[in-house]
Protein backbone atom coordinates (compact mmCIF):
# COMPACT_ATOMS: atom_id res chain seq x y z
CA UNK A 1 0.00 0.00 0.00
CA UNK A 2 2.79 2.37 -0.92
CA UNK A 3 1.67 3.84 -4.09
CA UNK A 4 0.84 7.24 -4.37
CA UNK A 5 1.57 8.41 -0.75
CA UNK A 6 2.71 11.50 0.22
CA UNK A 7 6.51 11.58 1.60
CA UNK A 8 7.43 14.51 3.63
CA UNK A 9 10.10 16.98 2.13
CA UNK A 10 11.26 20.35 1.57
CA UNK A 11 12.38 19.99 -1.87
CA UNK A 12 10.89 22.99 -4.49
CA UNK A 13 8.41 20.26 -5.97
CA UNK A 14 6.92 19.89 -2.15
CA UNK A 15 6.64 23.82 -1.49
CA UNK A 16 5.22 24.53 -4.73
CA UNK A 17 1.42 25.36 -4.25
CA UNK A 18 -0.93 22.16 -4.97
CA UNK A 19 -3.23 24.14 -7.26
CA UNK A 20 -0.09 24.46 -9.52
CA UNK A 21 0.87 21.17 -9.60
CA UNK A 22 -2.15 19.90 -10.03
CA UNK A 23 -2.71 22.59 -13.28
CA UNK A 24 0.15 20.97 -14.75
CA UNK A 25 -1.05 17.50 -14.57
CA UNK A 26 -4.03 18.55 -16.04
CA UNK A 27 -2.09 20.25 -18.76
CA UNK A 28 0.60 17.75 -19.17
CA UNK A 29 -2.64 15.41 -20.01
CA UNK A 30 -4.47 17.63 -22.01
CA UNK A 31 -1.36 18.28 -24.35
CA UNK A 32 0.36 14.34 -23.97
CA UNK A 33 -1.80 13.60 -27.61
CA UNK A 34 0.30 16.33 -29.15
CA UNK A 35 3.49 14.30 -29.02
CA UNK A 36 4.25 11.69 -31.53
CA UNK A 37 7.89 11.64 -31.98
CA UNK A 38 10.04 9.40 -30.57
CA UNK A 39 12.69 11.71 -29.27
CA UNK A 40 9.75 14.36 -28.29
CA UNK A 41 8.30 11.40 -25.81
CA UNK A 42 11.52 10.53 -24.50
CA UNK A 43 12.31 14.01 -23.29
CA UNK A 44 8.78 13.90 -21.65
CA UNK A 45 9.64 10.87 -19.84
CA UNK A 46 13.50 12.61 -18.83
CA UNK A 47 11.78 16.03 -17.63
CA UNK A 48 9.34 13.10 -15.82
CA UNK A 49 12.52 11.55 -14.12
CA UNK A 50 14.15 15.14 -13.40
CA UNK A 51 11.08 15.91 -11.29
CA UNK A 52 11.66 12.50 -9.34
CA UNK A 53 15.32 14.09 -8.63
CA UNK A 54 14.33 17.25 -7.89
CA UNK A 55 11.45 16.25 -5.48
CA UNK A 56 14.05 13.93 -4.01
CA UNK A 57 12.00 10.62 -4.20
CA UNK A 58 14.05 7.73 -4.67
CA UNK A 59 14.68 5.47 -7.58
CA UNK A 60 13.07 2.49 -5.95
CA UNK A 61 10.26 4.42 -5.00
CA UNK A 62 9.73 6.02 -8.14
CA UNK A 63 9.92 2.19 -10.07
CA UNK A 64 7.38 1.03 -7.73
CA UNK A 65 5.07 4.00 -9.16
CA UNK A 66 5.28 2.40 -12.31
CA UNK A 67 4.92 -1.37 -11.00
CA UNK A 68 0.85 -2.10 -11.48
CA UNK A 69 0.64 -0.73 -14.76
CA UNK A 70 3.77 -3.09 -16.75
CA UNK A 71 0.78 -5.44 -16.93
CA UNK A 72 -1.20 -3.02 -19.15
CA UNK A 73 1.93 -1.19 -20.83
CA UNK A 74 3.29 -4.54 -22.11
CA UNK A 75 -0.02 -5.36 -23.29
CA UNK A 76 -0.36 -2.43 -25.20
CA UNK A 77 3.11 -2.21 -26.57
CA UNK A 78 2.56 -5.82 -27.74
CA UNK A 79 -0.67 -4.31 -29.65
CA UNK A 80 1.03 -1.62 -30.93
CA UNK A 81 4.28 -2.98 -32.37
CA UNK A 82 1.59 -5.74 -34.50
CA UNK A 83 0.20 -2.68 -35.57
CA UNK A 84 1.59 -0.13 -36.48
CA UNK A 85 5.55 -0.60 -35.38
CA UNK A 86 8.08 0.00 -32.85
CA UNK A 87 8.22 3.64 -33.17
CA UNK A 88 4.11 3.98 -32.38
CA UNK A 89 4.79 1.52 -29.27
CA UNK A 90 7.01 3.25 -27.68
CA UNK A 91 4.68 6.69 -28.64
CA UNK A 92 2.21 5.39 -26.54
CA UNK A 93 3.70 3.82 -23.99
CA UNK A 94 6.30 6.45 -23.16
CA UNK A 95 3.49 8.62 -22.87
CA UNK A 96 0.79 6.47 -20.76
CA UNK A 97 4.50 5.33 -17.97
CA UNK A 98 5.25 9.32 -18.31
CA UNK A 99 1.47 11.00 -17.27
CA UNK A 100 1.08 8.16 -14.62
CA UNK A 101 4.65 8.85 -13.40
CA UNK A 102 3.92 12.58 -13.20
CA UNK A 103 0.28 12.16 -11.05
CA UNK A 104 2.27 10.05 -8.69
CA UNK A 105 4.62 12.72 -8.52
CA UNK A 106 2.15 15.29 -7.67
CA UNK A 107 0.53 13.61 -4.95
CA UNK A 108 3.57 12.37 -3.83
CA UNK A 109 4.85 16.14 -3.15
CA UNK A 110 1.64 17.31 -1.88
CA UNK A 111 -0.29 16.40 1.10
CA UNK A 112 -3.85 14.95 0.40
CA UNK A 113 -5.68 17.49 2.44
CA UNK A 114 -3.47 20.01 0.15
CA UNK A 115 -5.05 18.59 -3.07
CA UNK A 116 -8.45 18.25 -1.60
CA UNK A 117 -8.64 21.87 -0.96
CA UNK A 118 -8.11 22.51 -4.40
CA UNK A 119 -10.94 20.31 -5.83
CA UNK A 120 -12.75 21.81 -3.23
CA UNK A 121 -11.80 25.66 -4.47
CA UNK A 122 -12.50 24.43 -8.20
CA UNK A 123 -15.89 22.51 -7.57
CA UNK A 124 -17.11 26.01 -6.13
CA UNK A 125 -18.67 27.63 -8.72
CA UNK A 126 -21.00 23.89 -9.09
CA UNK A 127 -22.16 25.51 -5.86
CA UNK A 128 -25.16 26.93 -8.16
CA UNK A 129 -26.46 23.47 -9.63
CA UNK A 130 -26.44 22.10 -5.82
CA UNK A 131 -23.16 20.48 -5.36
CA UNK A 132 -22.08 21.16 -1.86
CA UNK A 133 -18.28 21.43 -2.68
CA UNK A 134 -16.91 20.36 0.99
CA UNK A 135 -19.25 17.61 0.65
CA UNK A 136 -17.67 16.54 -2.05
CA UNK A 137 -14.08 16.79 -0.23
CA UNK A 138 -15.23 14.87 2.71
CA UNK A 139 -16.15 11.82 -0.04
CA UNK A 140 -12.93 12.07 -1.54
CA UNK A 141 -11.07 11.83 1.76
CA UNK A 142 -13.23 9.35 2.99
CA UNK A 143 -12.60 7.24 0.14
CA UNK A 144 -9.10 7.44 0.44
CA UNK A 145 -9.18 6.97 4.04
CA UNK A 146 -11.28 3.85 3.35
CA UNK A 147 -9.11 1.82 0.94
CA UNK A 148 -6.52 0.64 3.56
CA UNK A 149 -9.25 -0.06 6.32
CA UNK A 150 -11.54 -2.43 3.36
CA UNK A 151 -7.71 -4.31 2.12
CA UNK A 152 -7.78 -4.67 5.98
CA UNK A 153 -11.07 -6.01 6.21
CA UNK A 154 -10.67 -8.62 3.15
CA UNK A 155 -7.28 -10.29 4.97
CA UNK A 156 -9.53 -10.85 8.47
CA UNK A 157 -11.82 -12.54 6.32
CA UNK A 158 -9.21 -14.51 4.09
CA UNK A 159 -7.50 -15.58 7.62
CA UNK A 160 -10.76 -16.46 9.06
CA UNK A 161 -11.63 -18.93 6.25
CA UNK A 162 -7.83 -20.54 6.87
CA UNK A 163 -8.51 -20.61 10.08
CA UNK A 164 -11.47 -22.91 9.71
CA UNK A 165 -9.97 -24.78 7.23
CA UNK A 166 -11.78 -23.52 4.23
CA UNK A 167 -10.74 -22.88 0.99
CA UNK A 168 -10.57 -20.14 -1.34
CA UNK A 169 -14.41 -19.85 -2.50
CA UNK A 170 -15.09 -16.26 -4.39
CA UNK A 171 -18.96 -16.52 -2.65
CA UNK A 172 -17.50 -17.47 1.10
CA UNK A 173 -14.93 -14.18 0.48
CA UNK A 174 -17.52 -11.67 -0.81
CA UNK A 175 -20.46 -12.25 1.52
CA UNK A 176 -18.10 -11.75 4.93
CA UNK A 177 -16.45 -8.73 3.25
CA UNK A 178 -19.63 -7.18 2.45
CA UNK A 179 -21.23 -7.44 5.70
CA UNK A 180 -17.73 -6.31 7.45
CA UNK A 181 -17.42 -3.21 4.99
CA UNK A 182 -21.29 -2.31 5.51
CA UNK A 183 -20.50 -2.76 9.07
CA UNK A 184 -17.72 -0.56 8.96
CA UNK A 185 -19.81 1.99 6.87
CA UNK A 186 -21.82 2.27 9.58
CA UNK A 187 -19.66 2.82 12.68
CA UNK A 188 -18.10 5.48 10.22
CA UNK A 189 -21.22 7.37 10.14
CA UNK A 190 -21.77 7.20 13.69
CA UNK A 191 -17.97 8.44 14.22
CA UNK A 192 -18.61 11.56 11.77
CA UNK A 193 -22.05 12.10 13.71
CA UNK A 194 -19.88 12.38 16.74
CA UNK A 195 -17.41 14.83 15.41
CA UNK A 196 -20.19 17.36 14.76
CA UNK A 197 -20.38 16.71 10.86
CA UNK A 198 -24.06 17.07 10.23
CA UNK A 199 -24.09 19.73 12.88
CA UNK B 1 -22.93 17.94 34.76
CA UNK B 2 -24.86 15.32 33.23
CA UNK B 3 -28.29 14.76 33.67
CA UNK B 4 -30.32 11.33 32.31
CA UNK B 5 -33.57 11.51 33.86
CA UNK B 6 -36.22 8.37 33.70
CA UNK B 7 -34.64 7.37 30.29
CA UNK B 8 -36.09 4.09 28.66
CA UNK B 9 -34.65 3.95 25.23
CA UNK B 10 -36.02 0.88 22.38
CA UNK B 11 -34.12 -0.29 19.63
CA UNK B 12 -36.75 -1.25 16.52
CA UNK B 13 -40.67 -1.77 16.92
CA UNK B 14 -43.40 -4.15 16.99
CA UNK B 15 -42.46 -7.44 17.73
CA UNK B 16 -38.37 -7.00 17.39
CA UNK B 17 -38.55 -4.21 19.97
CA UNK B 18 -35.86 -4.61 22.23
CA UNK B 19 -35.62 -2.27 25.63
CA UNK B 20 -31.77 -1.49 25.78
CA UNK B 21 -32.50 0.97 28.78
CA UNK B 22 -34.93 1.31 31.23
CA UNK B 23 -36.34 3.69 33.47
CA UNK B 24 -32.41 5.00 33.85
CA UNK B 25 -31.94 8.04 35.80
CA UNK B 26 -28.71 9.52 37.36
CA UNK B 27 -26.55 12.33 38.08
CA UNK B 28 -22.81 13.25 37.22
CA UNK B 29 -21.24 16.02 38.18
CA UNK B 30 -17.87 13.97 39.19
CA UNK B 31 -14.60 14.51 37.83
CA UNK B 32 -14.00 10.89 36.87
CA UNK B 33 -16.91 8.68 36.48
CA UNK B 34 -16.71 4.79 35.42
CA UNK B 35 -19.32 2.49 33.22
CA UNK B 36 -18.89 -1.63 33.59
CA UNK B 37 -21.39 -3.75 33.01
CA UNK B 38 -21.89 -7.39 30.56
CA UNK B 39 -21.90 -7.19 26.71
CA UNK B 40 -25.53 -5.93 26.02
CA UNK B 41 -26.69 -4.41 29.23
CA UNK B 42 -27.11 -1.48 27.86
CA UNK B 43 -23.81 0.73 28.48
CA UNK B 44 -22.86 1.45 25.21
CA UNK B 45 -26.10 2.82 24.75
CA UNK B 46 -26.01 4.83 27.64
CA UNK B 47 -22.61 6.41 26.47
CA UNK B 48 -24.33 7.36 23.08
CA UNK B 49 -27.00 9.19 24.97
CA UNK B 50 -24.56 11.49 26.23
CA UNK B 51 -23.54 13.54 23.02
CA UNK B 52 -27.01 13.24 21.59
CA UNK B 53 -25.78 10.26 19.57
CA UNK B 54 -28.52 8.20 20.52
CA UNK B 55 -31.84 10.38 21.70
CA UNK B 56 -33.54 8.13 24.34
CA UNK B 57 -37.74 7.38 23.30
CA UNK B 58 -38.39 8.79 26.88
CA UNK B 59 -36.61 10.83 29.07
CA UNK B 60 -34.22 13.78 29.05
CA UNK B 61 -30.55 13.70 29.09
CA UNK B 62 -29.35 17.84 30.09
CA UNK B 63 -25.99 18.26 29.38
CA UNK B 64 -24.63 21.32 30.76
CA UNK B 65 -28.30 22.22 30.73
CA UNK B 66 -28.62 21.63 27.38
CA UNK B 67 -31.22 18.84 26.29
CA UNK B 68 -29.66 16.31 23.29
CA UNK B 69 -32.97 16.02 21.94
CA UNK B 70 -33.18 20.00 20.44
CA UNK B 71 -29.94 21.01 21.05
CA UNK B 72 -27.15 18.00 19.70
CA UNK B 73 -24.96 20.63 17.81
CA UNK B 74 -24.08 22.40 21.09
CA UNK B 75 -24.20 19.10 22.75
CA UNK B 76 -21.40 17.53 20.28
CA UNK B 77 -19.25 20.65 20.85
CA UNK B 78 -19.09 19.87 24.34
CA UNK B 79 -18.77 16.32 24.72
CA UNK B 80 -16.22 14.34 22.92
CA UNK B 81 -16.68 11.03 22.02
CA UNK B 82 -14.26 8.04 21.59
CA UNK B 83 -15.27 4.34 20.26
CA UNK B 84 -14.16 1.41 20.85
CA UNK B 85 -12.61 0.71 17.10
CA UNK B 86 -10.27 3.55 16.36
CA UNK B 87 -10.38 2.75 13.09
CA UNK B 88 -13.75 3.73 12.29
CA UNK B 89 -13.20 6.79 14.13
CA UNK B 90 -10.02 8.28 12.56
CA UNK B 91 -11.86 9.57 9.16
CA UNK B 92 -9.22 11.21 7.21
CA UNK B 93 -5.93 9.88 5.50
CA UNK B 94 -2.97 10.58 7.65
CA UNK B 95 -2.38 11.38 11.11
CA UNK B 96 -2.26 15.30 10.88
CA UNK B 97 -5.57 15.38 8.69
CA UNK B 98 -7.31 13.81 11.52
CA UNK B 99 -6.38 15.71 13.70
CA UNK B 100 -7.57 19.21 12.18
CA UNK B 101 -10.98 18.02 10.72
CA UNK B 102 -12.76 18.71 13.82
CA UNK B 103 -11.55 22.05 13.91
CA UNK B 104 -13.53 22.57 10.39
CA UNK B 105 -15.67 25.31 10.38
CA UNK B 106 -14.79 26.50 13.65
CA UNK B 107 -13.78 30.07 12.38
CA UNK B 108 -10.33 29.19 13.20
CA UNK B 109 -7.24 30.77 11.10
CA UNK B 110 -4.89 28.28 9.15
CA UNK B 111 -2.14 29.03 11.21
CA UNK B 112 -4.59 28.22 14.86
CA UNK B 113 -5.03 25.11 13.24
CA UNK B 114 -1.80 24.39 12.69
CA UNK B 115 -0.81 25.18 15.91
CA UNK B 116 -3.81 23.24 17.99
CA UNK B 117 -2.95 20.20 15.95
CA UNK B 118 1.00 20.61 16.61
CA UNK B 119 0.34 21.03 20.31
CA UNK B 120 -2.15 17.83 20.77
CA UNK B 121 0.02 15.91 18.73
CA UNK B 122 3.24 16.60 20.69
CA UNK B 123 0.97 15.86 23.76
CA UNK B 124 0.04 12.51 22.78
CA UNK B 125 3.74 11.46 21.33
CA UNK B 126 2.13 11.47 17.65
CA UNK B 127 4.33 14.94 16.55
CA UNK B 128 7.04 12.56 13.94
CA UNK B 129 4.36 11.02 12.40
CA UNK B 130 1.97 14.12 11.87
CA UNK B 131 2.31 12.90 7.87
CA UNK B 132 1.89 9.28 7.97
CA UNK B 133 -0.89 7.64 7.23
CA UNK B 134 -2.80 6.80 9.40
CA UNK B 135 -3.50 2.86 8.89
CA UNK B 136 0.16 2.26 9.14
CA UNK B 137 -0.16 3.23 12.86
CA UNK B 138 -0.15 0.53 15.95
CA UNK B 139 -3.09 -0.11 17.53
CA UNK B 140 -2.55 1.91 20.29
CA UNK B 141 -1.25 4.73 18.29
CA UNK B 142 -4.64 4.76 16.43
CA UNK B 143 -6.41 4.67 19.69
CA UNK B 144 -4.27 7.48 20.77
CA UNK B 145 -4.70 9.42 17.38
CA UNK B 146 -8.36 9.34 17.72
CA UNK B 147 -8.41 10.53 21.64
CA UNK B 148 -6.07 13.36 19.94
CA UNK B 149 -8.85 14.42 17.62
CA UNK B 150 -11.36 14.48 19.79
CA UNK B 151 -9.29 16.50 22.64
CA UNK B 152 -8.14 19.28 19.83
CA UNK B 153 -11.25 20.60 19.62
CA UNK B 154 -11.17 21.12 23.52
CA UNK B 155 -14.33 19.85 24.79
CA UNK B 156 -15.68 19.94 28.32
CA UNK B 157 -16.41 16.33 28.98
CA UNK B 158 -15.33 13.18 27.00
CA UNK B 159 -17.22 10.17 27.24
CA UNK B 160 -15.22 6.61 25.68
CA UNK B 161 -17.17 3.83 24.94
CA UNK B 162 -14.64 0.54 25.62
CA UNK B 163 -11.07 2.57 24.29
CA UNK B 164 -9.26 -0.27 25.55
CA UNK B 165 -10.94 -2.98 24.73
CA UNK B 166 -8.78 -3.75 21.31
CA UNK B 167 -5.64 -2.71 22.81
CA UNK B 168 -2.91 -4.89 24.68
CA UNK B 169 -1.75 -4.01 28.55
CA UNK B 170 0.95 -1.84 27.85
CA UNK B 171 -1.18 0.44 25.68
CA UNK B 172 -4.34 0.00 27.49
CA UNK B 173 -2.30 1.48 30.10
CA UNK B 174 -0.85 4.45 27.85
CA UNK B 175 -4.10 5.31 26.94
CA UNK B 176 -5.26 5.13 30.58
CA UNK B 177 -2.16 7.49 31.67
CA UNK B 178 -3.14 10.14 28.70
CA UNK B 179 -6.81 9.88 30.20
CA UNK B 180 -5.87 10.08 33.99
CA UNK B 181 -4.06 13.79 32.80
CA UNK B 182 -7.17 15.31 31.42
CA UNK B 183 -8.42 18.61 33.24
CA UNK B 184 -11.75 17.11 31.50
CA UNK B 185 -14.84 15.16 33.29
CA UNK B 186 -14.46 11.02 32.08
CA UNK B 187 -16.63 9.03 31.63
CA UNK B 188 -15.54 5.79 30.81
CA UNK B 189 -17.08 2.90 29.80
CA UNK B 190 -14.70 -0.34 30.28
CA UNK B 191 -14.13 -3.64 30.75
CA UNK B 192 -10.95 -3.14 31.92
CA UNK B 193 -12.01 -2.92 35.72
CA UNK B 194 -8.33 -1.94 36.94
CA UNK B 195 -8.41 1.32 34.40
CA UNK B 196 -11.48 2.32 37.38
CA UNK B 197 -8.80 2.45 40.24
CA UNK B 198 -8.96 6.22 41.78
CA UNK B 199 -12.18 6.79 39.78
CA UNK B 200 -14.85 8.80 41.91
CA UNK B 201 -17.93 6.87 41.11
CA UNK B 202 -18.71 4.06 38.96
CA UNK B 203 -22.02 2.86 37.32
CA UNK B 204 -22.87 -0.69 36.66
CA UNK B 205 -25.20 -1.74 34.53
CA UNK B 206 -27.28 -4.82 33.98
CA UNK B 207 -30.37 -5.82 31.59
CA UNK B 208 -30.84 -2.50 30.38
CA UNK B 209 -31.07 -1.05 34.13
CA UNK B 210 -28.55 1.27 36.30
CA UNK B 211 -28.02 -1.31 39.19
CA UNK B 212 -25.24 -0.28 41.44
CA UNK B 213 -23.90 3.03 41.91
CA UNK B 214 -20.55 3.79 44.31
CA UNK B 215 -17.30 4.15 44.59
CA UNK B 216 -15.19 2.02 42.47
CA UNK B 217 -14.05 -0.81 44.85
CA UNK B 218 -17.97 -1.17 45.85
CA UNK B 219 -19.11 -1.00 42.28
CA UNK B 220 -16.60 -3.49 40.83
CA UNK B 221 -17.62 -6.02 43.52
CA UNK B 222 -21.24 -5.63 42.84
CA UNK B 223 -19.98 -6.48 39.11
CA UNK B 224 -18.32 -9.69 40.01
CA UNK B 225 -20.78 -10.37 42.36
CA UNK B 226 -23.28 -10.04 39.40
CA UNK B 227 -21.36 -12.30 36.93
CA UNK B 228 -20.66 -15.34 39.45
Amino acid sequence: MSLGLYRPGRSLLHRAPAWSKLLLLLAAGASSFLLDRPWQVASALAAVVLGYAVAGVPPGVMLRQARPLVWILAAVAFFHVLASGWERAFVVVGVLLALVLLAALVTLTTRTADLLDVLVAWMRPLRVVGVDPERVGLLLALAIRSVPVVVGLGQEVRDAQRARGLGASPRAYAVPLVIRSLRHADELGEALAARGVDD
Amino acid sequence: MIEVSRVTHVYGEGATARTVLRDVSVTMSEHRVGIVGANGSGKSTFARLLNGLVVPTEGTVLVDGLDTRTEGRQVRRRVGFCFTNPDAQIVMPTVQEDVAFGLRRRGLSREEVRSRVAEVLERFGLASHADHPAHLLSGGQKQLLALASVLVTEPSHIVLDEPTTLLDLRNARLVADHLGRLAQQVVLVTHHLELLEGFDRVLVFDEARLVHDGPPDEAVAAYRRSMA
